[in-house]
């Protein structure tokens, strides 16, 4: 006989490494494809916002600063601790999503691949990225790619877990830190990586996750002068060419996004991992 | 004997009710055109100060040129109340905030400790006045205060406000180190009767530095120092006072409890040194309509 409750989960923001409720005290209903009621999420302010950015600028010194290898040992472990998860992130990649339990499967299995893929990368990027230059004389010139700085990433509307992880992953494989606005209509696979990222080695403040409207949110991100770049792989089409304004005013990175959600599941290439990195050049006064 | 039977006379503070009292008063809301208000009003208080053995003349300078213009690119930003520096570089200081109105306050008495002879400390006073200061950070002797030698401490606040001559005298309490809240009253009123112009909470060197309580303990003091004499001193909140959020609750605890009057640079201070910086940032949010960040404002 099994008369006991269960315990219902408060769905609470990532900032910081902890696990606050939103500022604004607000929260929202997240449906299933159906409609159905599945969760209350937390409805993330503008100030959760600023707070998930100081955290990120906080958090930016030690994660660029860690070794490449470090970052890539760090990022495989969270791999790991994904697999341990794989039952939940599956039922709620199904229920958010409205697919079959089979393609939600396939759906985990390739975003914990994609993690172990971008995983594989941190200390291959220097290689492929950066050369040592020819330059006329008896000189030396190198050049090495450095992390661009906090991130902002709003997050695929659609791929709830795949397509979120196909976004930060490369973000702080370079060793950018992010702060991520989620799906807004299917919030919860990113609310159980939070807690993945959580217990895992990944530094608190590295990647902050927070949930809510993106339309609100995202003008607040775009427009915060101590972000460095921003990705608007989920921003609503009508938004993308204010939010690029509201970037450019401080001098921001912009990924664009295309017009409709890519396939995620198409086999990734360097392009995210270039998209957030910054060319440094030493010019040495003598060669060798 | 009279000086020790009056300060345990005072009434015993209530430790519960002034901690509940600063918390209901810190939730207080302070929005839009209010918000950009206590924000020049809390940059027109800052003392801003650097006491770090690695100060150098260079620093200073650089100091006092943003205590004059805060924000460069928009001067309609009211310049500081004062710099505050050790005493060798007062002279530096003095020189470069010359002719704009800013203040020079210098820490001196074997600051932070207070631990030396009555000699040393009236020596580091007259040095720093002689060298421009218009104000003076002294700290009490903690030690006599805490084992109960009240006359000890008042004659040396009353030697040192000799050797300040015109020079205002701020007395430091170093709340962090009297435990309780009692001690903070009873300190608070030895410094006023002993002729200290301002109270101030800390050094800046201990922790716990100001908090919102002690310095409500203190508001009431000069309070009823006015009420009683009708003279007005001042307070001024030092260390741990970093963000505008907080600035803000120290303003309208100010109100509250002092009243008023005391929204003066006369009468409420802020020693701090990155205060300043969040109060730009936070005065550019209100104004340009988004957060600001290092790159746009001096970070120091």
């Amino acid at each position: 006989m099994s008369d006991r409750l269960s315990v219902a989960k408060t769905y609470k923001l990532y900032i910081g490494g902890a696990f606050p409720r939103s500022e604004s005290g607000r929260s929202y209903v997240v449906r299933d494809s159906k409609g159905g009621f599945l969760a209350n999420a937390a409805q993330g302010s503008r100030k959760d916002v600023r707070e998930a950015v100081v955290a990120a600028r906080k958090a930016f010194g030690g994660w660029s600063g860690a070794t490449a290898y470090n970052r890539g040992q760090v990022l495989y472990r969270v791999a790991e601790l994904l697999e341990g998860r794989r039952e939940q992130f599956i039922a709620e990649t199904a229920a958010s999503e409205g697919i079959a339990t089979k393609k939600a499967q396939s759906t985990v299995d390739a975003a914990i691949d994609r993690w172990v893929w971008y995983a594989g990368w941190t200390d291959k990027i220097a290689t492929v990225l950066g050369a040592s230059n020819p330059v006329a004389g008896p000189y030396f010139s190198f050049s090495v790619p450095e992390p661009t700085g906090v991130v902002g990433v709003l997050a695929p509307q659609a791929s709830s877990l795949l397509g979120l992880v196909s976004v930060v992953a490369p973000v702080i494989a370079t060793g950018n830190t992010a702060v991520v606005i989620t799906s807004q209509d299917r919030p919860l696979p990113a609310i159980t990586l939070s807690e993945v990222l959580a217990t895992s080695d990944v530094p608190g403040g590295v990647v902050n996750i927070v949930t809510g409207r993106t339309a609100e949110l995202a003008p607040w991100l775009a427009s915060h002068a101590d972000v460095n770049a921003l990705d608007l792989a989920g921003a609503p089409e009508s938004m993308r060419a204010e939010l690029e304004g509201a970037a450019a005013d401080t001098v921001k990175r912009v990924l664009r996004a295309r017009a409709t959600e890519p396939d995620w599941t198409a086999q990734p290439d360097m392009s995210r991992l270039r998209a957030f990195v910054e060319s440094k050049t030493v010019w040495h006064p003598m060669g060798v | 004997m009279s000086l020790r039977r009056f300060l345990h006379g005072l009434p015993g503070v209530d430790q519960v009710g002034v901690e509940q009292r600063a918390a209901g008063l810190a939730t207080r809301s302070i929005k839009k055109a209010s918000k950009l208000q206590a924000i020049d009003t809390a940059i027109g208080l800052v003392d801003l100060t650097t006491l770090e053995g690695a100060d150098t003349v260079g620093k200073v300078r650089s100091l006092c040129a943003k205590a004059r213009r805060p924000d460069p690119e928009r001067p309609d930003v009211p310049r500081v109340a004062a710099v505050c520096v050790y005493p060798d570089m007062v002279a530096t200081a003095a020189a470069a905030t010359a002719g704009s109105g800013i203040d020079i306050a210098s820490v001196a008495t074997a600051f932070p400790s207070g631990r030396s002879t009555r000699e040393i400390k009236l020596a580091d006073t007259r040095f720093a006045v002689e060298s421009g200061a218009t104000e003076v950070d002294m700290v009490i002797d903690r030690g006599a205060f805490l084992s109960g030698q009240y006359g000890r401490v008042f004659d040396e606040i009353v030697a040192v406000r000799e050797a300040c001559g015109q020079a205002h005298l701020k007395v430091i309490l170093e709340t962090g180190e009297l435990v309780t809240y009692d001690n903070v009253r009873r300190a608070s009123w030895l410094a006023l009767l002993a002729g200290g112009d301002f109270i101030k909470t800390s050094t800046g060197k201990v922790s716990p530095a100001a908090t919102l309580p002690v310095t409500h303990v203190m508001l009431q003091a000069v309070r009823d120092w006015h009420t009683q004499t009708g003279e007005h001193r001042g307070v001024k909140p030092a260390g741990g006072i970093r963000n505008t959020k907080d600035a803000i609750r120290y303003l309208v605890a100010v109100n509250e409890v002092a009243g008023p009057d005391w929204l003066t640079s006369k009468l409420f201070r802020f020693g701090a040194s990155s205060l300043l910086n969040d109060l730009l940032m936070q005065r550019r949010a209100q104004l340009e309509g988004h957060y600001s960040g290092p790159d746009y404002v001096t970070v120091d």
